[in-house]
């Protein structure tokens, strides 16, 4: 494959006007697929799910899943949708071993919900609101893989091998309208789209949202409209750009492939290309078909879907609050500054925080933990940090900092215990003896010893020079192994020390 | 009289993966000018007030609960196959197609 030229992005934007569009198909979480009763899930044995409609069989006939319906509408209103007061399934013809019924069953001119709106917010602060043109309804097609020749790529394949499982799950496509005027921000406006659907999905519950399982896919539609001129370019649609930053990686590289080959005098053919994460570039796909090359027509099997009003209300009245109005909410609540609260969003805790708070953490500590010890000790273990502990032990945990029972050093140990399941933050003090020695006794004998044995730093704080004390400090807490309050044990050295610092009236050297 | 021509039919044809001798074609594009003809006919007669019928029953809403039931088993499934691989189809290399 012949690397493409690429054009120098400002200078790419300053000849053309790029043009977005976005097809993202989520993955519907319920149980069953869309027309069949087989099993909706993901890493079963393969071919274990299939039956004789979801295989396209002689004899098989569809029937619609309640389910995947409410899911629809609910999506398609989360969108800002009218939902169609009639809607129907269509076939969408194809030969490719994808499907083993020759067809996918889809939605043409009778989409369940049209015309929406999606109001993103980029990190500058911009708003850019995307039109929706449609959420249809449709099936999943099976999964490919390629054997042979380079390594997965269809292309050089020697064969393929079909897992139907995944064949007949239900998907809603989600269409948008033209989105003109991203320039320089359009790489972002994708990710941030995406992001926003995926997000939407997750609150509504209406699908796991895992982008690496393959739940949400985007398609990205790029064209390049020369400056002064009001005519379209003609698009290319990346397929299959899995996570958020490739949605990123891959309009930007449009963007700069299609600027070279234009400006070079070439054209762009309208066609399908591949995104290859590991490169970061796209590859020339099949060229695209016409919608009459799929020769769409009502599916018979299937009657059409007409929701009523009612039932759409009933429905409107179960969705949750708008994802970003709740982050917006939050993060006044918790007066955390855009970086902080960036951070707790970008690592997927916001619902773990906001459940740690409720338990009663303050919100920088509960923000502190999250983010902080609890994810690093994630990441170190390849899982997820709501894996790791509740947000009520790790409520419990901040609850002993406190009142006094734990420093953060001990909080350290007892979250390890926790985490190896030894019981509630209060257990693991208890067993392994964690709490901060709080009787001073113990703590002044340790000190004592220490400033005998530092002689010089005791002379040092004496004449004033508070800052000597850290060395005792440090002795101390070696010698209590981090079982002391750092603060307590500073007040002790200097009132030990007998130092001026230590004493509210200034009054005479012991010596 | 209808606009289909044979390049129609046998763009259709390879759409439809049925292979055609030029012989059906030309027959098939006679055919086909007819059933195009007669349709134009009835939306002559259908008033905007008519509205597209694609199901002759009036049914709407008929919906199954989310309810698990059974598979098949993988050899059940496999069981027309031409050709398998362990527990999956085996297909010939299709890079023709993408």
């Amino acid at each position: 494959m012949a690397k493409a030229e690429l054009m120098d992005y400002d200078k790419a934007l300053e000849l053309f006007e790029p043009v977005l569009g976005f097809e993202v198909h989520v993955e519907l979480n319920t149980k069953t697929k869309m027309f069949c009763g087989c099993a909706n899930e993901f890493g079963s044995g393969a071919n274990t799910n299939t039956c004789p409609t979801c295989l396209g069989l002689p004899g098989g006939l569809p029937q619609v899943n309640r389910q995947a319906i409410e899911s629809s509408i609910r999506l398609g209103l989360a969108l800002g949708c009218e939902i169609a007061e009639t809607s129907r399934f269509a076939r969408k013809n194809y030969f490719y071993p994808d499907t083993a019924k020759n067809f996918q069953t889809s939605q043409y001119d009778e989409p369940i919900a049209f015309n929406g709106q999606l109001t993103i917010e980029l990190e500058s602060g911009r708003q850019v609101t995307v039109d929706i043109e449609r959420a249809h309804m449709e099936d999943d097609a099976g999964k490919l893989t390629h054997m042979g020749g380079a390594a997965g790529r269809i292309q050089g394949a020697d064969y393929s091998l079909v897992d139907y499982n995944r064949g007949g799950v239900p998907l809603v496509e989600i269409v948008t309208q033209m989105i003109e005027g991203g320039e320089a921000d359009s790489p972002e406006i994708g990710k941030t789209y995406v992001a926003a659907i995926r997000e939407i999905v997750k609150a509504l519950g209406v699908s796991n949202a895992r982008m690496e399982e393959g739940n949400v896919r985007c398609d990205a539609n790029v064209s390049l409209r020369p400056r002064g001129s009001n005519i379209l370019g003609t698009r290319t649609e990346t397929k299959n750009v899995n996570s958020l930053r490739s949605v990123e990686r891959a309009v930007r590289y449009e963007i700069q492939r299609q600027a070279a080959l234009l400006h070079a005098g070439g054209t762009i053919t309208q066609e399908t290309r591949h995104w290859h994460e590991d490169t970061g570039t796209t590859s020339a796909g099949r060229p695209k078909s016409d919608a009459d090359d799929y020769r769409y027509f009502p599916e018979p099997d299937l009657v059409p879907v007409a929701p009523s009003r009612a039932w759409v209300e009933e429905l409107r009245a179960t969705l949750p609050e708008p994802p970003a109005a709740r982050r917006k909410r939050l993060q006044a609540a918790w007066g955390f500054v855009n970086l902080e609260f960036q951070d707790v969003v970008n690592s997927d805790l916001l619902d773990v925080l906001e459940a740690t708070i409720a338990a009663g953490a303050p919100a920088q500590s509960a923000r502190k933990w999250w983010t902080g010890e609890i994810a690093r000790l994630a990441n170190a273990a390849g899982v997820s940090a709501e894996s790791l502990v509740t947000p009520a032990q790790v409520a419990a945990l901040i609850e002993l900092i406190t009142d006094g029972t734990l420093t953060d050093r001990l909080a350290r140990q007892v979250l390890e215990g926790v985490i190896a399941g030894e019981g509630t933050p209060s257990e693991v003090v208890a067993s392994r003896g964690l709490a901060v020695v709080s009787d001073d006794g113990p703590l002044i004998a340790a000190i004592d010893e220490a400033l005998a044995g530092q002689p010089d730093v005791l002379a040092k704080i004496r004449d004033g020079k508070v800052q000597a004390a850290g060395a005792v400090i440090g002795a101390v807490m070696k010698a209590m192994r981090g079982q002391a309050d750092a603060a307590r044990v500073r007040e002790l050295v200097l009132e030990r020390a007998g130092s001026a610092a230590a004493e509210p009236a200034p009054s005479e050297s012991a010596e | 009289m209808s606009e289909i021509t044979a390049e129609q039919v046998a763009h259709l044809a390879n759409l439809a993966r049925i292979d055609l001798s030029s012989a059906e074609i030309d027959r098939l594009t006679v055919e086909l000018g007819q059933i195009v003809d007669s349709v134009a006919r009835v939306a002559e007669v259908a008033t905007p007030d008519v509205p597209a019928t694609s199901h002759p029953m009036p049914l709407t809403n008929v919906f199954r609960d989310d309810v698990v039931v059974p598979s098949l088993t993988v050899d059940q499934a496999l069981s027309g196959a031409p050709d398998r691989a362990g527990d999956k189809f085996r297909v010939p290399a299709i890079l023709d197609e993408e």
